[in-house]
């Protein structure tokens, strides 16, 4: 019991993880199939597990690369770890704050002006008015909005709204940093902006997930890496090691 | 199979301490939901005001005459009619929006976690003020009749208990609509099931007749009786249009429903969250 206090406490701890979900051919979503469904017993599932038996711990500072081809599951595993699904198994322990980046500007209103929506956003990811109002002026002077902050979101370009987006989820200090990517936000000149950003905070020693394909960002940004394949881990180790790897699997 | 645990998304002991963490949310769609509700119309939150009152100069119209003549007790069939039509008017806005509202907020349930009954209580709360808002009109309607014609209001302290009811019909408005919300996700059609039994329910709530003046038969009399609504509204009216105590079997009936009505709805709720995510 007491051998734990020498262990490093682990931020993400994924154990026996499986996530399942019942396929079937069309999807039911009125009460009149359901029941003819139903009555003539042809409501049946395949099941699809798109994680299975998923093992691993995060522990402080580390940066995990998640890596796998399309359909792999990592998408799903990092809903499961940000909360936004429940796993079917097992179970996922966070510890801290927890901010993910799956895809900007989610919670945005169209019909809301850029300023109301940075509180309609920061609330969505569960911050305080105050808080926000505190990080207000860095966010607009980093999404380079001052002068449509008053226009509503549904003018804004879409490299606008990712700017916006990007510019409120990074405000915050999060222990844990869920990525997916979303490096490459806005034009080349916000892209390097955004960049120097993302590192800042990476080298303050925050927990950082990060899904991608390419080798050459999870090899710059990571110093552990797992690889994906048809919801299993079938590799795992430092960044390098397992960077080689996938090229090797790639190239198969 | 292991237990499922997930901090993020926390069990019932968590509940209150992530209400709190999201009570800013809450504020904020609620301040949404009302601040764009008439943002792009002219006459803008004039509306609240004017909607009711037109619908009622409407509905005196059509049935002031077959019905307003002989309701017993009520001396001013406008305002007996606008009680009606303010608080059946709440009940279907608020059902109906909370219905629609986890199925509207797909993209971000889908990606941020977010306490999602969040949603269905916010849009029935921002209704709500909206509601109480209209009630202004009720006010001025009635000032309108004292000033202006011979029409003596049965104004008493009982007035102010008009709150009650009004509590009571929020509570029964949470509740119907976590359950619909619930029901929406997994059966669409329960959209267009509700919106006939909304026309339905105004015509089987004393909105423009009273239940008494109709010769009905006791079984159609009961059915209609059974209907909470008829047990708020009535009581909304005894505290503001007769400035008598309501009967207290109004009372019992429709907190018992209402709170039948929220535990169900949450229970619904709370046991099919989980799977939302997989039919938006």
């Amino acid at each position: 019991m007491f051998g734990g206090f020498y262990l490093a406490v682990p931020v993400i701890s994924v154990e026996n993880v499986g996530m399942m979900f019942n396929l079937n051919n069309e999807k039911i979503d009125n009460l009149k199939e359901y029941i003819i469904k139903m009555l003539t017993g042809k409501l049946h599932y395949n099941e699809f597990w798109a994680l299975k038996d998923i093992n691993f711990k995060v522990e402080k500072g580390d940066r995990l690369g998640v890596m796998g081809l399309n359909g792999a599951g990592k998408s799903t595993l990092l809903k499961v770890i940000a909360g936004v699904m429940k796993p079917t198994q097992g179970t996922v322990k966070v510890k801290g704050v927890i901010a993910p980046m799956l895809e900007l500007g989610a919670g945005f209103d169209p019909n809301y002006t850029g300023a109301e929506n940075i509180f309609l956003y920061g609330a969505t990811m569960g911050y305080s008015r105050k808080f926000i109002q505190s990080k207000y002026d860095e966010i607009i002077e980093f999404s380079e909005l001052n002068e449509f902050i008053d226009v509503p979101i549904k003018n804004y370009s879409s490299g606008m709204k990712a700017r916006l987006g990007f510019a409120i989820a990074t405000a915050v200090s999060p222990e844990v940093l869920i990525l997916d990517e979303v490096l490459s936000v806005g034009d080349a000149k916000f892209k390097k902006k955004s960049e120097a950003k993302l590192r800042g905070m990476i080298d303050t020693g925050i927990t950082v997930l990060f899904v991608s394909h390419n080798t050459e960002q999870v090899r710059k940004i990571c110093n552990k890496a797992i690889i994906l394949q048809k919801g299993q881990i079938v590799a795992s180790g430092t960044a390098d090691e397992v960077c080689n790897k996938y090229t090797e699997m790639i190239k198969k | 199979m292991t237990e499922v645990k997930n901090n993020s998304a926390p069990q019932k002991k968590k509940y209150f301490k992530n209400f709190l963490k999201y009570r800013f949310l809450l504020w904020e769609l609620i301040k949404k939901n009302i601040k764009l509700q008439y943002r792009n119309s002219i006459l803008g939150v004039f509306w609240t005001f004017l909607q009711p009152l037109l619908t009622m100069i409407v509905l005196v119209l059509v049935f002031g005459q077959v019905f307003g003549r002989n309701i017993p007790g009520v001396v001013n069939y406008p305002t007996y009619l606008l009680c009606g039509r303010l608080i059946y008017e709440f009940y279907s806005q608020a059902t109906k929006k909370a219905m629609r509202s986890i199925l509207s907020n797909a993209t971000i349930v889908k990606k941020v976690y977010v306490p999602k009954y969040i949603y269905p209580l916010s849009n029935v709360t921002s209704t709500f003020i909206t509601f109480a808002i209209s009630l202004s009109v009720l006010v001025f309607v009635m000032a309108y009749f004292m000033i202006f014609t011979d029409t003596t209001m049965h104004l008493t302290p009982y007035v102010f208990l008009a709150i009650v009811p009004i509590l009571i019909l929020f509570i029964l408005c949470i509740g119907v609509g976590m359950l619909l919300a619930t029901l929406e996700v997994f059966f669409r059609d329960i959209e267009y099931l509700y919106d006939v039994f909304c026309m339905l329910l105004f015509y089987m709530t004393p909105v423009f007749y009273d239940i008494n003046q109709m010769h009905l038969n006791h079984t159609v009399k009961l059915i209609l009786m059974a209907n909470p609504l008829y047990s708020i509204i009535s009581m909304f009216r005894s505290c503001v249009l007769f400035g008598e105590m309501w009967n207290w079997n109004w009372f019992y009936y429709a907190l018992g429903i209402s709170v039948f009505f929220l535990i169900v709805g949450f229970l619904a709720f709370y046991k099919k969250q989980d799977k939302f995510i997989l039919h938006i």
